[in-house]
This record gives C-alpha cells, sequence and structure tokens, in this order.
C-alpha cells in the first residue's frame, strides 16, 4: 500500500554494475548511469501476494521435490530470520523465494554441466511469505559449492539464491546468503562485487545453536533489509501495518 | 512523525543463470513443486482495456542476445489504476499488473500479454503517460535494472511524461519506445549497452 514514498536507494551499498573480475558483467552492465525520479505510484505499489498461494512444502526443500518416504540427501539446515525494512520495523506479507545447488553443488537444470550428481529428491526451490511481524523460515539441505567457468579456479561458496518482494515494486530485491565461517567466501569475484566488508557480513547466515532442532537440523539465522519507507501522514497504524 | 533510516538494505546479488529454478520452476522442468509458475498470466477473463501483446528482446553489449534473462512486468490497469492498494480505489479485479517471463533459452525472445496501461498519477497530480515497469535480472547483472516501456503511438502523453522529461538527452527517449508492429501488438527491445542503450531509471 503506497502509504509513504520510499527513502533514495544508497547506490553504494550494491555492486556497481561493471565489475570486471566478475566477467558476464563486462557486456551486460550499462555504461550510462541510471536516471533517477521520485517514486511515483508506479513504484510505491506492488504485486501482492496472500498465504493461499502457499503449499503445505514450499518452504520444505528437503520434502518438495522427494519422492514418497525419501528426503533430499544433504546436511538437514533450518534458515530463518526476518524481513525488515531500513526504518528496522518487520516487512509482513514479503514474498520470498529461495532456490540452490544440492548437497553436491550440482543444480537441477538444463544449463548446468557439473559432474557431482543430481540427488534425485531435491528439486532446489522454495518459497514462504512474511509472518505479521517480517519473520520467516525454511528448511532445506545446506548447498555444496561449485566451480564456474570465469576464465580461472573460480568456485561459489555454499549460497543460497533469495528473491524477495516487499510491498512496492520498488523494494524488488535479488541477493544470496552465504554461510558463516566459510573459507570460500573471500575468494568469489561474485561475492567481491559486494563493494564493503559490511555489506558481504549483512549477506552471511550466522549458525544459531540456540535455535538447532536437537538431532535433526541446525539453525542459521539470516535477516534481510529492504528499502524504508518516508512516512508522509501520521502514523496511527500499528506495527507492520 | 518521521522516520530516519536506520539498517541499510541488503546488498544485491547477480540472479545468476540458473533463477529459473527458483522463479520458474515449471518452465525449467521443476513440475509438481508449485501447481504454476508466479505471474503465469496478466489477466483473467472479463478485463476491461485494450488486449495487446509485447514482444522483445535483450542484447548486450556485443549485439548478442541474452537468453538467460528474467524479466518482471508491473503496470496499471487500462483506467490507470494500479493493483495491490491504489489510495484511489481498486483496479480491476480481472487485472493482475504483474507478470514473470523468462528469455527463450534459444532465441532469446520473450513476450507477454496485457491490456494497455491507462494513466497514472505523478506526485504532484499530472497524469503520466501510459507505461509498463520492466525489471530485468540476469547472469552479469549485478543489481536488478529498473526501466520503463512507453507506447511510441501516444505521442501527446509522451511528450507531457515527467519521467521523459528528465531525460536529457532527447535522442534516448526512443529506447523506451514499443513500437506498433500490427494490430494490438507491440515490440519493445532493451539495450543493455551500447550505442542505443536502453535508458534505465534509479527509482
Ligand atoms: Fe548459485
Amino acid at each position: 500500500m503506497g502509504d509513504g514514498t520510499f527513502f533514495a536507494r544508497d547506490r553504494g551499498r550494491h555492486p556497481p554494475a561493471l565489475t570486471p573480475d566478475y566477467r558476464t558483467s563486462v557486456t551486460r552492465a550499462p555504461a550510462r548511469a541510471p536516471i533517477s525520479f521520485p517514486p511515483s505510484l508506479s513504484e510505491e505499489t506492488g504485486p501482492v501476494f496472500g498465504h493461499d498461494l502457499l503449499g503445505p512444502l514450499d518452504a520444505d526443500l528437503i520434502r518438495n521435490f522427494a519422492r514418497p518416504g525419501h528426503s533430499a540427501i544433504g546436511p538437514r539446515i533450518f534458515v530463518h530470520g526476518r524481513v525488515l525494512d531500513e526504518t528496522g520495523r518487520g516487512v509482513p506479507g514479503a514474498l520470498i523465494e529461495v532456490w540452490q545447488a544440492n548437497a553436491g553443488g550440482r543444480y537441477r537444470h538444463k544449463k548446468e554441466g557439473y559432474l557431482a550428481p543430481l540427488d534425485p529428491d531435491f528439486g532446489g526451490c522454495g518459497r514462504t511469505i512474511s509472518g505479521a511481524d517480517g519473520s520467516y523460515a525454511f528448511r532445506t539441505v545446506q548447498p555444496g559449492p561449485y566451480p564456474w567457468p570465469n576464465g580461472g579456479n573460480d568456485w561459489r561458496p555454499a549460497h543460497i539464491h533469495f528473491s524477495i518482494f516487499g510491498s512496492g515494486f520498488a523494494q524488488r530485491l535479488i541477493t544470496q546468503m552465504y554461510f558463516e565461517g566459510d573459507p570460500m567466501i573471500p575468494l568469489c569475484p561474485i561475492v567481491r562485487t559486494v563493494p564493503t566488508a559490511e555489506g558481504i557480513d549483512s549477506l552471511t547466515a550466522r549458525l544459531d545453536m540456540a535455535n538447532t532442532l536437537p538431532m535433526d537440523m541446525r539453525a542459521y539465522r539470516f535477516d534481510l533489509v529492504l528499502r524504508g519507507r518516508r512516512q508522509t501522514l501520521f502514523e496511527t497504524r500499528p506495527e507492520g501495518g | 512523525m518521521h522516520r530516519d533510516p536506520m539498517l541499510k538494505e541488503s546488498p544485491s546479488q547477480t540472479a545468476g543463470p540458473y533463477v529459473h529454478i527458483g522463479c520458474l520452476p515449471n518452465l525449467c522442468g521443476i513440475d509438481g513443486v508449485y501447481p504454476e509458475d508466479l505471474g503465469a498470466r496478466m489477466y483473467a477473463d472479463g478485463v476491461r482495456g485494450q488486449k495487446i501483446t509485447v514482444r522483445g528482446r535483450i542484447l548486450d553489449g556485443t549485439g548478442s542476445v541474452v537468453r538467460d534473462a528474467l524479466v518482471e512486468v508491473w503496470q496499471a490497469d487500462a483506467e490507470g489504476r494500479m493493483p495491490g492498494g491504489d489510495p484511489r480505489g481498486p483496479a480491476d479485479p480481472a487485472f493482475a499488473g504483474f507478470v514473470r517471463r523468462a528469455a527463450d533459452p534459444e532465441t532469446g525472445d520473450w513476450t507477454f500479454d496485457t491490456v494497455k496501461p491507462g494513466r497514472v498519477p505523478w506526485p504532484d497530480g499530472r497524469l503520466q503517460a501510459p507505461h509498463a515497469t520492466l525489471w530485468i535480472v540476469a547472469r552479469g547483472i549485478n543489481l536488478g535494472l529498473h526501466t520503463r516501456m512507453y507506447f511510441a503511438d501516444e505521442d501527446a502523453a509522451n511528450d507531457t511524461d515527467p519521467v521523459l522529461a528528465r531525460i536529457e538527452h532527447r535522442g534516448r527517449v526512443a529506447t523506451l519506445l514499443a513500437q506498433p508492429e500490427g494490430p494490438d501488438a507491440y515490440r519493445f527491445d532493451i539495450r543493455l549497452q551500447g550505442p542505443d542503450e536502453t535508458v534505465f531509471f534509479d527509482v
């Protein structure tokens, strides 16, 4: 709902378009600076997705592609956190879609050629919608690192891709989540497109032993921050309204 | 009351080449997880307005077609109302306002059916020209690209559009105009680089 326009995006927070160490950007980066304009209703509104969109296994990548009685192979994990905006408020109703490689680092995709095997019980996609306080969770297996063609001996650290819809289309964001303690993180040319160490740190999920399910799965905590709205009217609504 | 930003936005990372797994799983052969892919249809039966089809391609700086891109479209209904909470009142209930499409993995073509959008107000009350917002992600694109598609057959409205007016290099306005190609059909190509680079926006 358009109840206030967005703070200008801090573009220094994001990777620049041209990052030559990530080679594909060289021919795909616009050369000219984007032209700015204040958000209008076209940008302040966005598609609304209700909980009726979700099936019972959408947020369970361990089972949502598995044959009956089977489950995906790999370290079982529970990823959870909150979607917040820049003012610190939880963002309710945010559609979060995730995709990832399997525990061996192999994607289920026609264009994928890595020699690690497919897992017949793992598709690699999941989705959920944040609750009233912005909280979300999904279950999966920890993905493996994988090599990729970038001109050298480049490997992606273990990661989960995230796509997030806020309440306005100007908040649209795709990013990646990394795992605390992974020595591959600082070596990766895609990670290194993020201009600040603090930004990279903010994309790194923390092992959360307090929320680990004993004898079942470890938990990782990952919060996401979307652009915030500048309030132009009296704030009469409760948190998350 | 006013709040200042206290947190910083999560940095973007590229959608990569396997974005279809998460965003269009049925399209890429991951069947049975979702009943259908998100953003499959812009409208349902009974939608009001002129139905149109848009076709296009995305080209990189070498002129090669980008075959792995994902495009999302967000636009007003035929009356200029935004689905998803327009403060002026509800949009056409048969109109979703949102579609998600992948470039064809062989040809790079992408297409969507929609209705020609009405005019959405600018913050000062003036009317913007009919347009759709497009958001493009792909391997090699580090931050999703926002652009707008306007219509070449809307000269009068385009001439007073406040966003198009911000483009100082007037020759670049043409990069945002979908060209009619037959009845109820338009073509809109996007060039990521080069002399005809599409205008992208920081919104
Ligand atoms: Fe990946």
